[in-house]
């Protein structure tokens, strides 16, 4: 059951996606991409991290995706002439995207146990068992509160990284202000 | 409860999903879709860390919430680029703006 609902999802967001780069206009475009990005917060439950889809709907849906509705609709682009590269742009464009998915998609046969053998059977650094044990990290999420799970290393582990994130959004703002105002 | 569920197949989605906002960074000329597809590319990205938090822990989710911010700061800060840009050329096809100072 939850296999079949995880294919339907994944079929969506791959759709999403193909008619995201396919569609002429940039409003469509972003619609494609919002049904993308509900479907992968939809599989985000699936695999475990309702807090992380929960984020998803509000910080790429609400927030990312009306950005660039209200940035297309503020440009007023008029005309849609055909912005695709020419024959030889997408077929170089082709290969390289087939190249990259053919690497890419090798991680489909991934597994951490996988994984653990072959570093175990490179030169010894560590137990490999002891690096990887299977899903203990998440059961041990699940016995606390998920919240908490995930706020205690946020503001203990990456309390440094987190505080520079308040910088970058500061930096982005003032930046975003700067850069699109006619005149200050 | 199998400890990670559907890992393989996650992977594999987040591998498409990320070769689609190449080939859109390719294939496309218009500015804004090409911010789309970069944002499809760090989502896939996003797709691969949830995934991959079943086996290793939380860490995959914070690093998520990493990822989001610095989308977001992308989105804001690229999307003015382009605003005055447009009030200068009058367009946002790629091939028009091919000078850093213009």
């Amino acid at each position: 059951m939850e296999a079949i609902v995880f294919y339907i999802f994944a079929t969506a967001a791959v759709l999403g996606g193909v008619m995201c780069i396919l569609q002429r206009s940039p409003v469509a475009s972003a619609l494609w991409l919002m049904s993308t990005m509900f479907s992968l917060a939809a599989l985000y439950v699936l695999l475990g991290a309702e807090l992380i889809g929960a984020f998803q709907v509000l910080v790429y849906v609400g927030a990312v995706l009306v950005l660039f509705l209200f940035v297309v609709m503020l440009l007023n682009l008029g005309q849609r002439s055909n912005d695709l590269r020419g024959p030889s742009g997408i077929a170089a464009a082709l290969v390289i995207a087939g190249l990259l998915g053919i690497e890419l998609l090798a991680l489909w046969r991934y597994s951490p146990r996988r994984l653990a053998a072959e570093v175990a059977q490179g030169p010894a650094m560590m137990d490999a068992a002891a690096a990887f044990p299977a899903g203990q990290a998440m059961r041990q999420a699940a016995a606390h509160n998920v919240v908490q799970s995930v706020a205690e290393p946020l503001f203990r582990t990456y309390l440094i990284p987190f505080e520079i994130t308040s910088v970058l959004l500061l930096a982005a703002l003032v930046g975003a202000v700067v850069l699109a105002k006619r005149r200050i | 409860m199998e400890p990670a569920r559907f890992l393989g197949p996650s992977l594999a989605l987040s591998a498409i999903l990320f070769t689609l906002g190449v080939a859109g960074v390719l294939l496309r000329r218009n500015a804004i879709i090409l911010f789309m597809c970069i944002e499809l590319m760090l989502n896939a990205v996003n797709l691969t860390f949830v995934a991959l938090a079943q086996v290793y822990g939380v860490e995959g989710w914070i690093m998520v919430f990493f990822v989001m911010t610095v989308a977001a700061a992308e989105a804001a800060v690229g999307l003015a680029i382009i605003l005055a840009i447009f009030r200068h050329r009058q367009s946002v096809d790629l091939a028009n703006i091919n000078l850093l100072q213009g």
